[in-house]
């Protein structure tokens, strides 16, 4: 009988995973994802969208038509996992057994946990809410922008720093650059995670006369008064405010005590292994590594989570470990960017902002759906 | 010197900069008022990064401890 393998989750890590286990298994394995909507979403695209430079009809495609025919595909929602009787229960009833589970089911935000966010706020975290910004933007009269973090872990780190860049030159074209300000409001001591690369960025923050409030980790806003204060003690005021939502782990990993105390799987920084359960694997958002929450990350992980699989059904040794690789583009505005290459053991040494990065980015960003998913890049 | 009970212990031995700060961050944030955090870092940035962050944000330092291969910082939620 064919091993059973189950993914939760269609994004980059999901479907990437899905596919090579199918592959390297072959009629050895019989590999199922789960997903609650069937769609794939490029969630990198929602910055694009907010800024006017995409449409959202790109972002979103049918998950099936992404994933090798023979895995097999169910469009619904994972409740509980078993590790015990080694079960996945769906929403709409019935369960699914497995042999071996990945968990990757990302990231869920959390607006509810900052007192006014919601009224408050916006953000570029989810396809309604780029679109809402988008409006917003189109309508500013000119004012002060503030882009905040409110709360850590999030995906896609470089996005608030990129967010501010492209802001600063889309104000510039609407031609109220002069009557806007714009803060850049960091969680941190400096205006990026990483050190090497805050120290390229913030010379051109400060060039474009874009602020940055450091240690400022958004504890609440008042919608009343546009005011938004820190768990530090400060407050910023404002006429549009940009917040990262808070972040947790899936419901599901916390209905099945398979997280921490925000949701994230506990996992071998090499195997990606639950560090509690055999049969479980995780990647993406859905660790609990201190690495970037992206969809690179799950990129490089997909590999490591088959190969470890594979090597464990046919009883052999995995060829494939993961070595903290991520590789990320930081768009700096006025069609240039730079990008973030690292791992465990290397820290990032980011070239200089220029057009060509910026291209590749775009040109990454276009080969997505025909590249990522099938493995076609490495 | 009376001990000081951590109701938390965050072990980011091993975590790079600014793991262990966003990880007292987050606890500080969770925490009640009076909660005493400790967090052990093996990051050579924690050693400045984080007394930064408590002088701005008006908690309380109780006590640095530096081993050989990391450093024990004790916090105390103040506000």
């Amino acid at each position: 009988m064919a091993t059973r393998v189950i993914v939760l989750g269609g994004g980059v890590g999901g479907t990437l995973a899905a596919n090579l286990i199918s592959k390297q298994l072959g009629s050895d394995g019989h590999v199922t994802v789960v997903d609650p909507s069937g769609m794939h979403v490029y969630q990198p695209g929602f910055l694009y969208v907010t800024l006017g430079q995409a449409n959202g009809r790109w972002l979103a495609q049918d998950e099936r038509h992404l994933l090798r025919d023979e895995v097999d595909m169910v469009i619904d929602r994972a409740i509980r996992v078993d590790p015990a009787q080694r079960t996945v229960t769906l929403d709409r009833g019935g369960s699914l057994g497995y042999d071996y589970l990945v968990l990757a089911t990302g990231s869920r935000l959390a607006r509810e946990e900052i007192p006014g966010l919601i009224q408050g706020s916006h953000d570029f975290y989810s396809l309604e809410g780029a679109i809402r910004l988008r409006e917003a933007l189109r309508s500013f009269p000119g004012g002060r922008i503030v882009m905040g973090v409110a709360g850590i872990p999030y995906k896609c780190p470089p996005a608030p720093v990129e967010f501010v860049f492209m802001l600063e030159e889309y104000l510039h074209k609407r031609g109220i650059r002069g009557k806007s300000t714009i803060t850049l409001a960091s969680p941190l001591n400096r205006a990026f995670t990483i050190e090497t690369t805050s120290k390229l960025v913030q010379p051109i923050l400060e060039q474009r006369g874009i602020e940055l409030a450091t240690f400022f980790n958004v504890e609440a806003v008042d919608p009343d008064k546009n005011v938004v204060t820190s768990i530090e003690g400060e407050e910023l005021p404002y006429d549009l405010l940009v917040l990262v939502p808070p972040h947790r782990g899936a419901k599901v990993i916390e209905d099945s005590g398979l997280g921490d105390e925000r949701g994230w799987v506990p996992v071998s920084r090499a195997t990606l292994q639950h560090e509690k359960f055999d049969t479980i694997f995780a990647i993406g958002d859905a660790t609990n590594l201190p690495i970037s929450k992206s969809g690179s990350t799950a990129h490089f992980e997909a590999p490591v989570v088959a190969s470890q699989i594979a090597a464990r059904i046919r009883g052999t040794t995995a060829k494939e470990n993961y070595g903290g690789r991520v590789m990320c583009f930081l768009e700096t505005g006025h069609r240039q960017a730079t990008t973030i290459r690292f791992d465990y053991e290397h820290p990032p040494v980011s070239p200089r902002p220029s057009p060509l990065w910026h291209y590749a980015k775009w040109a990454f960003n276009r080969a997505y759906w025909v590249t990522v998913p099938q493995g076609r890049v490495a | 010197m009376i001990a000081v009970q951590p109701v938390k212990t965050i072990d980011a031995r091993g975590m790079a900069c600014p793991g262990p700060l966003m990880a007292l961050i987050g606890a500080i944030r969770q925490g009640k008022v009076g909660d005493v955090i400790e967090a052990w870092s093996s990051d050579a940035g924690s050693r400045t990064d984080i007394p930064a962050w408590v002088a701005k944000a008006k908690q309380e330092l109780v006590s640095v401890v530096e081993d050989t291969r990391y450093a024990k910082f004790t916090v105390r939620k103040a506000r």
